[in-house]
């Protein structure tokens, strides 16, 4: 157990499933000489040579096209996308191919792709460096998605990813990558697709209040709806919170099992805290488009008292 | 300028070096049974036998040409117009019957022909023969790839990522363009404003090719060229194989509309099967005799395929949930009355 942050996490995860695995590479912009704008595969090529951490043309698309084609030539890509909205010209080859493929040749071929990519707003950064685009993936049939938000899940859903055996998307929060530190298992650590994590027992902010839980979906698809109902079963109220835009964002769909599956369950209307439906704003406003602590309260508040 | 000369072989009446004739004859064939393939596709389409199908009629030079010149080990990577190739590597026909038939039957697995699925969307399949060659090269094995596309997907960019990758990779690639000047009702010149096609490789870095794409004989030289150079580590080739769209783009096509009928008959007049027997013929090679038994071979052969196509049984429903995932989320049957 070695103390991380977030971004070292990562790094550590590439490092123990390329050498682990002599069929998986990494490949993207920037990502073997300079080791990632965000350090996350520095010293890949190093230890590993530059066949296994490979430097690509600026091409998104081309990118994750080449993915499938190295899959079928027997590899089992890495995909990096330097930004989450730098990442949508790759968004034509994910949903015309890579979500298909398999499904496309009766199930005989494997495409175990993974795309890892830094998501998220409030980094003071310009235009296009703060989205959070998971509900185009997710959207995708055939895609798998998974969000850590500790440096321990960031080794281990990463891991579970490069090991899947189909395309699964892993976004990063940037935001934390060097903020948040936390224990990661050293060597092999993999947290399997398809769990929540109950994050936290009580809120402070309102522990005097209520008693309220915090459930980290962490995986998007395949979704762990049995823990989510159960937390709901818990406390009969439940307030989601995303940074996404708010129309079809993936908070809908959470409310829409629990309207489905939990309505007995329910003390009050599930309520979102998203972010809005406007391009993600200039970084001098930005603050005023993350779901805030505040937001966040006000709307559990709301419920409490409904 | 990257043109070189608009080659030919027929034509010009020369022969090929290194290719005898059973190598000339198994080219014949492979024509005339893709050839059989798209007529017999046509009629089926017409008797509701199959779906919307896209023709490739005179498009079979450039594909027995190109496929001829390659190794078994190599990969092809077909668009929509190029459906039937895996004919040439032994596919039945039944399986491409159900493809346009829109049956899961016509799934195959790529790795037991070494052809990728057929691309439907334009030029989103050149990214992956690029990395499949690059691939191939970083395991230190042989096989090179060859993707087809037409004069259209030049302009997509996935085209451009494809072509770019594959060269910077130096990836052992042959991007063959069946420039057949039509992209549904767009004429060529309304899709690039380059000379040819082939000056686009100069901008990869890479060799531009031109050849007749009705002669497939000089298809088949340029692609071998293609194939040596890939196997040589030098990079991928881009070859344009120049010919003229004779058919509609696919069956919901009435290229009446737009298109220069006299151009249409003059170019049907010297099809590239035609072309190819008359050669064959002045060789003494091909015969009345042998002509005719080659091309009962193709018709039986599709007469088998459809007859197998169409006793398949209606696939099971169950399979809609099939395939997508190797480990599918346990709420993919959600609302499913089944």
């Amino acid at each position: 157990m070695a103390e991380r942050l977030l971004v070292e996490a990562v790094n550590d995860a590439l490092h123990v499933e390329l050498g682990r695995d002599d069929s998986v590479m990494v490949l993207g912009e920037d990502v073997g000489r300079a080791g990632g704008v965000f350090r996350a595969t520095a010293g890949l090529r190093e230890r590993f040579g530059e066949n296994r951490c490979v430097d690509t043309p600026l091409a998104e698309a081309g990118i994750l096209g080449a993915a499938v084609g190295l899959c079928m030539a027997g590899w089992r890509p890495v995909c990096e996308m330097q930004y989450d909205a730098f990442s949508y010209p790759c968004l034509d080859q994910l949903i015309t191919h890579v979500g298909r493929y398999r499904w496309r040749t009766g199930g005989a071929m494997e495409f175990p792709i993974t795309i890892r990519m830094p998501y998220g707003g409030g980094v003071r950064a310009p235009e296009l460096h703060d989205d959070s685009p998971e509900t185009y993936y997710v959207h995708t049939p055939g895609i798998k998605l998974a969000i850590p938000s500790t440096p321990a899940d960031a080794k281990g859903l990463l891991a579970a990813a490069i090991r899947d055996p189909d395309p699964v998307v892993v976004l990063e929060p940037k935001l934390i990558y060097r903020t948040e530190r936390g224990e990661v298992p050293d060597g092999e650590h993999v947290v399997p697709l398809g769990k929540a994590r109950v994050a936290r027992a009580a809120a402070d902010e309102l522990a005097a209040e209520a008693s309220c839980e915090v459930l980290d979906i962490r995986s998007l698809r395949p979704l762990d709806e049995d823990a989510l109902l159960e937390s709901a079963s818990k406390t009969g109220r439940v307030v989601i919170v995303q940074e996404a835009p708010r129309t079809v964002g993936f908070g809908a769909e959470l409310a829409a099992i629990l309207a489905e599956k939990a309505i007995l369950d329910l003390r009050g209307p599930v309520l979102r805290v998203t972010g809005f439906d406007v391009p993600y704003p200039y970084w001098k406003i930005e603050d005023a488009y993350m779901p805030s602590v505040e937001r966040v309260i006000s709307a559990a508040r709301r419920l409490l008292e409904f | 300028m990257a043109q070189v000369a608009h080659r030919s072989v027929i034509d010009e009446e020369r022969e090929l070096d290194g290719v005898g004739e059973r190598e000339l004859l198994d080219i014949y064939r492979s024509m005339v049974l893709l050839r059989t393939y798209d007529e017999r596709s046509l009629v089926y389409h017409r008797q509701g036998r199959i779906g919307t199908y896209a023709i490739f009629w005179n498009h079979e030079a450039m594909q027995a040409g190109s496929v001829h010149a390659l190794a078994d080990e190599d990969w092809i990577f077909p668009s929509y117009r190029e459906s039937a190739i895996g004919l040439l590597r032994g596919m039945p026909p039944a399986t491409v019957l159900h493809w346009w038939r829109g049956h899961p039957a016509g799934w195959w697995n790529p790795a037991d022909y070494n052809v990728a699925s057929i691309c439907v969307p334009i030029a989103t399949h050149v990214p992956h023969a690029a990395g499949l060659a690059w691939g191939k090269k970083l395991k230190g094995e042989p096989a090179c790839a060859i993707a087809y596309f037409g004069d259209g997907a030049t302009s997509e960019g996935a085209f451009h990522e494809g072509a770019n990758f594959a060269a910077v990779m130096q990836a052992p690639l042959i991007l063959f363009c069946n420039n057949n000047q039509w992209a549904i009702s767009t004429p060529l010149h309304a899709q690039t404003h380059a000379e040819t096609l082939a000056d686009k490789a100069v901008g990869y870095g890479m060799p531009g090719v031109r050849v007749d794409g009705g002669d497939v004989l000089a298809v088949y030289e340029a692609t071998r060229e293609a194939v040596d150079r890939a196997r040589a580590g030098e990079g991928p080739t881009f070859i344009e194989a120049v010919t003229y769209r004779a058919a509609p783009h696919a069956t919901a096509d009435d290229p009446r509309a737009y298109i220069d009928l006299a151009r249409v008959e003059q170019e049907k007049k010297n099809e590239c099967l035609g072309r190819y027997e008359r050669y064959l013929r002045r060789l003494g090679m091909l015969g009345d005799e042998l002509e005719a038994e080659i091309k009962a071979e193709a018709v039986e052969a599709m007469r088998r395929g459809i007859a197998e196509a169409e006793a398949e049984p209606d696939p099971d429903p169950e399979l809609v949930f099939e395939h997508a995932y190797v480990d599918p989320p346990p709420n993919l049957r959600e609302g499913w009355l089944g």
